[in-house]
């Protein structure tokens, strides 16, 4: 019963967004208040509907309610609790059903804290968000209801997914949809913007937070597939470049250009056409990810089979939202007057920089990523691209960008002069002294390549530093330099420095990784990377939902008796599917992580063992970049105007 | 010049030095970076490269799975029902290898016959085969998803 209300709720959600899509936009045309005033309670009101619909779903996973189609494929009496709420997003209807859900909480969002907007414009955003959850909504409904019944009912459901029955996988879609959606906001300020022909500095300043916020969810949502991918996929390997991977990249990409941008906007009323592009392109990038993952064009570790109809509608609301964007803007654009000049060494340019490598690798990414989609349609031949491609693109185009960031940092808008080379020659010294100091202590098997990443990693850590260091030196006390420094430009060191320890963490896991597949006999050892792994035991446990072997690894190194490890191999037993759970011992300068193959017979057993140096330091670094990104949001400033403008 | 038109220049030049460049990395890298799919059928009539590395990609043949007792090394047959090609794999097989299951893997075809792969991929799903095996087996006159449509076509994010 409780299903068929929160149907019903979605529906009627569905039904309140054609109203708040349309009637709001058209009083913002008309100017008549009574119209536009329509738009904040349609907002709220879907959220609240669409939570409604959210919640049905949500019992019915609580209660083991397999009458319900969507339940019984992907739950299981025996799933424990969390992993029964985590079930929701855990396939294609109900993640949907998140979607729309974060979409329509962005959406109240914004019509709460945006009470200093112009009327018009407010409306106008409200009512563009409404066009987006109208679209996902009936996509929802039409092609994709989770709500739908299964009768006769099913006695016990199919059970989640296994791979998805784990922590970081309940957080990872909600933190990724989060970053996703919140580009909309950036779209839909965008668009409001073009649409009123009022794109200045306030128009940046108000859409500044909202895709900082975005931002930093999409980071954390990025991140932790990584993190999962590499302890929960047993091959040790933290970024395939595989499709869907980098379906949630090219909008961070894009979505990275854009708050770089929308700060030269902002600051210096310049860059607007292009921050307006790079606004409508990364919601664009969004929903290619969306349509990429979810119409199974895509050849991937994760290509889910094919649904055509599925496809079609995504690509179908992708060129509209796209292509009103766009035209728009061709009918804006040439309006669009950007008043600040400014010199080639200045912090414009280097931005600028910034901005076209940015954007320059999201497109490398998506040459990749769509070339073998393109040869299959013309039929000239299967093919797949591979990291190599990727590693032999994306590289080159990211070490150019660290060097212009400690530049960025150090220049001045406008206009800067050879001074900018003085000022930062005490911080190259120190860079470079560092960075040698690293590559010859804790670099092993060192090349060009990351010798040079780890010296412009220390350049774009040492001058975001450098910030904040000199203003102490000029106040004469840490805590008045830090107090001066505002909080935005807190952020911009904490991210930054976030950059230069993941680009560390990359460069010494790349060159100095060791990995062995052996075979061992028990009570025997195997040495790699200078850690012995000695094969103690292997015995039969039993989870919750599976039955697992589980083998007992000494790790020792030399004479020092390092972790025992658990690795095991789980069988789930509704899917019967086999998984495999590394054992890891975790630290800050390695991890050794060890998974477990097959018996060979002869009471031996593979194992597959790697020691990987300093590979949490691409996670803890993005962690950094999304506490940066939280810090720039919270900057009174933007409260400040906001008070100013209600005054 | 002026400056909004030396500006608008700088813009033009970087964009397209920067598109270069890529466009240059890019084709280098695709040209060495790509690896073509051939089904067993099709190896046996040599259209797969001799040499170079590809994409291998069939059904693991009902008990052809074999390994010598202590070695790393497994040996088994892929097949899409017409065709049959050895092969050969050092290393941890995935969770979803099995027999009758369809893998792809990864390598280059050896002079005695026997395709050495250095990766091996099987699917995440239980339920999923990869859209390549699919259509190997169609081609070969066996249609996987007319079994059980339910089967192959769940649905996953």
């Amino acid at each position: 019963m409780f299903i068929e209300v929160g149907h019903f709720a979605v529906v009627l959600a569905f039904a309140l967004s054609i109203v708040a899509s349309t009637i709001p936009l058209w009083g913002a045309h008309k100017a008549d208040a009574r119209l536009m005033a329509l738009a904040v309670p349609a907002v709220r009101g879907q959220f609240v509907l669409i939570a409604v619909g959210f919640a049905a779903l949500v019992a019915a996973f609580i209660d083991n309610d397999f009458s319900v189609l969507y339940v019984a494929e992907n739950s299981n009496t025996a799933l424990p609790f969390a992993y029964r709420i985590a079930a929701v997003w855990g396939a294609h209807e109900g993640s949907l059903l998140l979607w729309v859900l974060i979409l329509a909480g962005w959406a109240l969002a914004v019509s709460i804290f945006s009470q200093s907007l112009p009327v018009v414009m407010k409306t106008r955003v409200l009512a563009l968000l409404s066009w987006v959850t109208l679209g996902f909504l009936s996509f929802l409904l039409f092609t994709s209801n989770p709500f739908e019944r299964l009768i006769p009912a099913a006695l016990e459901g199919r059970d989640l997914n296994p791979l998805l029955q784990d922590p970081a996988l309940v957080i990872h879609p909600p933190m990724l949809y989060m970053g996703y959606v919140g580009f909309s906001v950036a779209w839909a300020f965008a668009v409001a913007a073009l649409l009123g022909g009022t794109l200045d500095s306030t128009w940046a300043r108000w859409s500044r937070p909202w895709t900082t916020v975005a931002w930093l969810f999409l980071t954390i949502g990025i991140s932790l597939g990584s993190w999962w991918a590499y302890y929960e996929l047993g091959w040790g390997g933290w970024w395939f470049w595989d499709p869907v991977e980098n379906a949630s990249f090219m909008p961070w990409l894009m979505g990275t250009a854009l708050i770089h941008s929308l700060a030269v906007t902002e600051k210096r009323a310049t860059f607007k056409n292009w921050t307006v592009l790079l606004a409508i392109f990364t919601f664009s990038l969004s929903l290619l990810g969306t349509f990429l993952v979810r119409s199974g064009v895509l050849v991937s570790v994760h290509a889910f089979a094919t649904d055509p109809e599925r496809g079609a509608w995504i690509l179908a609301m992708m060129t509209i939202f796209v292509s009103v964007g766009l035209f728009l803007y061709a009918w804006r654009a040439p309006y669009i007057t950007s008043v600040g000049k400014f010199n080639w060494l200045s912090r414009e340019s280097l931005l600028l920089v910034n901005n076209v490598l940015l954007v320059v690798a999201a497109i490398t990414v998506l040459t990749g990523t769509l070339y073998p989609i393109a040869l299959d349609w013309l039929k000239v031949g299967k093919i797949s691209v591979g990291p190599p491609y990727f590693n032999a693109t994306f590289v080159p185009l990211m070490l150019p960008l660290m060097l212009a960031m400690g530049f960025g940092v150090a220049s001045r808008w406008k206009r800067d002069s050879r001074q900018l080379l003085n000022r930062l020659a005490v911080a190259s010294a120190v860079a470079a002294a560092l960075g040698l100091l690293f590559n010859l202590v804790v670099v092993e098997n060192n090349s060009v390549l990351i010798a040079v990443s780890v010296f412009l990693a220390f350049w774009v850590l040492v001058t975001a530093a450098r910030e904040p260091i000199q203003r102490i030196r000029s106040k004469g006390s840490v805590a008045a330099g830090i107090k001066s420094l505002p909080l935005h430009l807190h952020g911009m060191v904490v991210a930054h420095i976030g950059l230069a320890i993941t680009a560390l963490g990359i460069a010494v896991t790349s060159a100095d990784s060791a990995m062995a597949d052996e075979v061992i006999k028990r009570g025997n050892s195997a040495t790699v990377g200078g850690y012995e792994f000695q094969f103690m035991n292997i015995e039969e446990v039993a989870g919750p939902n599976y039955d697992a072997t589980r083998a007992s690894i000494k790790v020792n190194q030399g004479r020092e008796h390092v972790a025992w490890l658990y690795p095991e191999k789980r069988i789930y037993r509704v899917q019967t599917s086999p998984m495999t759970e590394a054992g890891i011992d975790a630290g800050f300068t390695r991890d050794v992580y060890i998974s477990l193959g097959e018996p060979v017979g002869n009471d031996s057993w593979s194992f597959r063992m790697q020691v990987k140096p300093l590979v949490r330091w691409i996670w803890l670094g993005t962690i950094f970049m999304a506490i940066g990104g939280l810090l720039a949001v919270c900057d009174p400033r933007y409260r400040r105007q906001a008070k100013r403008k209600a005054a | 010049m002026t400056p909004i038109r030396r500006k608008r220049l700088m813009y033009v030049v970087l964009l397209l030095a920067g598109v270069g460049a890529s466009v240059f990395f890019a084709s280098q890298a695709m040209r060495e970076n790509l690896m073509f799919f051939y089904s067993p059928t099709q190896v046996e009539a040599g259209e797969a490269p001799v040499g170079a590395r590809y994409r291998l990609g069939g059904l693991v043949l009902t008990g052809s799975v074999e390994r010598e007792a202590g070695s790393i090394e497994a040996r088994f047959v892929l097949t899409d029902t017409q065709a049959q090609i050895p092969v050969s794999f050092s290393g941890i097989l995935p969770d979803l290898f099995r027999e009758g299951q369809g893998i792809v893997a990864h390598g280059r075809m050896r002079a005695d016959g026997v395709f050495e792969a250095d990766e091996v991929l099987a699917k995440h799903d239980e339920n999923y085969m990869s859209p390549e095996v699919v259509e190997a087996l169609k081609a070969a006159g066996h249609d996987p998803t007319k079994g059980d449509p339910e089967e192959y076509q769940r649905q996953k994010p």
